[in-house]
């Protein structure tokens, strides 16, 4: 996944939607994980399209 | 690698952290509360708009050093611009406070720390311990970049909407796409809106949510939104409808934002267990959020004092088996359940009616004589004249 570090608000939506639970928020930084199936939720949801697939 | 040993360990120093951990320590539990963040309460995720019935109930003296605003009421209003204005008089268990959540959240905690919680700052869960039997026996964490294991007999998660505590004991906390709302907030300043009174806006201009406007005094707001999961396009959906309902409103033409924010809301009634052996969910982490409103800090802090007065009373047997937590679990239903799937249901109906529909019932409302006035009264008003409106949870009005 790709993460729009200019975009990003850090608030943790795409966290807790994760449906593998495979993100991380470091504080500024998301981590993604390699549970990823790369379903999308999160580019869907992010209030600011802060996510894409890579 | 370090390790702490303790009774209790609490993932999470927002309400529903705090008060679990002082109520765990009052009951005389060793208890350790940490917060991945540098700064309890901040950044902010939260509209900070409250009632105040509840603060009693879970022991909490209203402060103004946390209190901004104290509200005369709420207005209600169509997209198509009817507004229904709620006062106090006729609405006392609704209207409420506006916070400053960063003082409040750190009011809670202090309070946790005075009962005798040692708060960890700057720590990061990362994974839960199990002991030999594959049961949860604690958490790893980052403490200021060192990995470090803090071993308890119980973990209360209270790690909010992110829920990765309850997935990673084996809790699964994954939500409905209808039951997401992904949200966005700008404080704004410059601002023409009325201050003592909470403003929420339904209909098109937030699918499946609302755009709330909440007075922090001297023409600054929360101006934020909720949008149903299931009707975002991945396209900035929140912020698209957001920026488009301020563009449309003459009050913040001169508006400039001083602060953004996102956030997201669970909208469903809570999980189907909220516990497992040596766990327990608090808050939002536990989904326990008024579906209709998406208010959570009232749910968190009663959920956390449950759990720390079931804890207490789990350390004088030593079993905190999911067995013997499901007091916790009886404790949290049998106060809030009923309300909590009623708003679930008329929020789904409410996510599916034009903005037509949504005028006419806010006509209606406005013209019915309600004595108090409160969600329940509302559907209640609203099934004597549009029973299809409550159709298949009439029962629970």
């Amino acid at each position: 996944m790709k993460v729009d570090v200019c975009k990003c608000l850090h608030c943790g939506g795409c966290v807790g939607s994760c449906p593998k639970n495979a993100i991380f928020l470091n504080d500024f930084v998301l981590e993604f994980s390699d549970k990823c199936i790369k379903c999308g939720i999160c580019v869907k949801l992010c209030p600011v399209n802060a996510l894409a697939m890579e | 690698m370090k390790t702490y040993e303790c009774d209790v360990v609490v993932v999470g120093a927002g309400p529903g952290g705090s008060m679990a951990a002082k109520f765990c320590a009052q009951g005389g539990l060793d208890t350790i509360l940490i917060e991945k963040k540098a700064e309890i309460g901040a950044p902010l995720r939260c509209a900070e708009g409250v009632s105040k019935k509840w603060l009693e109930e879970v022991g909490i003296e209203p402060n103004p050093i946390w209190i901004r605003g104290d509200m005369k009421g709420a207005i209600i209003k169509s997209t198509k611009g009817t507004t229904f204005q709620l006062d106090e008089s006729k609405a006392g268990s609704e209207v409420g406070y506006v916070l400053e959540r960063h003082l409040f959240d750190k009011a809670l905690a202090k309070d946790a720390a005075e009962a005798g919680a040692k708060i960890m700052m700057r720590t990061s869960a990362t994974d839960v311990i199990r002991n030999a039997e594959g049961k949860v026996a604690g958490v790893k964490a980052i403490c200021f970049g060192e990995e470090i294991e803090i071993r308890a007999k119980c973990v209360v998660a209270a790690d909010g909407y992110e829920s990765q505590v309850g997935r990673w004991g084996g809790i699964d906390t994954t939500l409905d796409l209808n039951d997401i709302d992904s949200c966005i907030q700008y404080r704004m300043c410059n601002i023409d809106v009325a201050p003592d009174y909470c403003e929420f806006v339904i209909g098109s201009v937030a699918p499946g949510g609302y755009v709330w406007i909440f007075p922090k005094g001297d023409g600054v707001a929360n101006v934020g939104i909720g949008v149903m999961g299931r009707l975002c396009k991945g396209k900035a959906d929140a912020k698209y409808y957001l920026d488009k309902f301020i563009a449309e409103d003459h009050r913040f033409k001169n508006g400039q934002i001083l602060e953004i924010m996102g956030g997201f809301v669970s909208t469903c009634p809570g999980l189907d267990c909220a516990v497992d052996d040596n766990l327990v969910l608090v808050g939002d982490a536990a989904r326990i959020i008024d579906p209709i409103t998406g208010g959570g800090i009232c749910h968190a802090c009663r959920t956390g004092m449950y759990a720390g007065k079931v804890l207490t009373e789990c350390a004088k047997t030593g079993d905190f088996s999911k067995k013997a937590l499901m007091a916790y679990e009886k404790m949290w239903r049998g106060r809030m359940e009923d309300k909590l799937v009623r708003n679930w249901m008329a929020k789904e109906k409410l996510a599916s009616l034009d903005d037509e529909t949504i005028d006419q019932m806010i006509v209606f409302i406005k013209e019915a004589n309600i004595g108090e006035v409160n969600v329940y009264n509302l559907l209640k008003a609203v099934k004597e004249k549009f029973p299809k409106l409550v159709e298949g949870f009439e029962d629970l009005i």
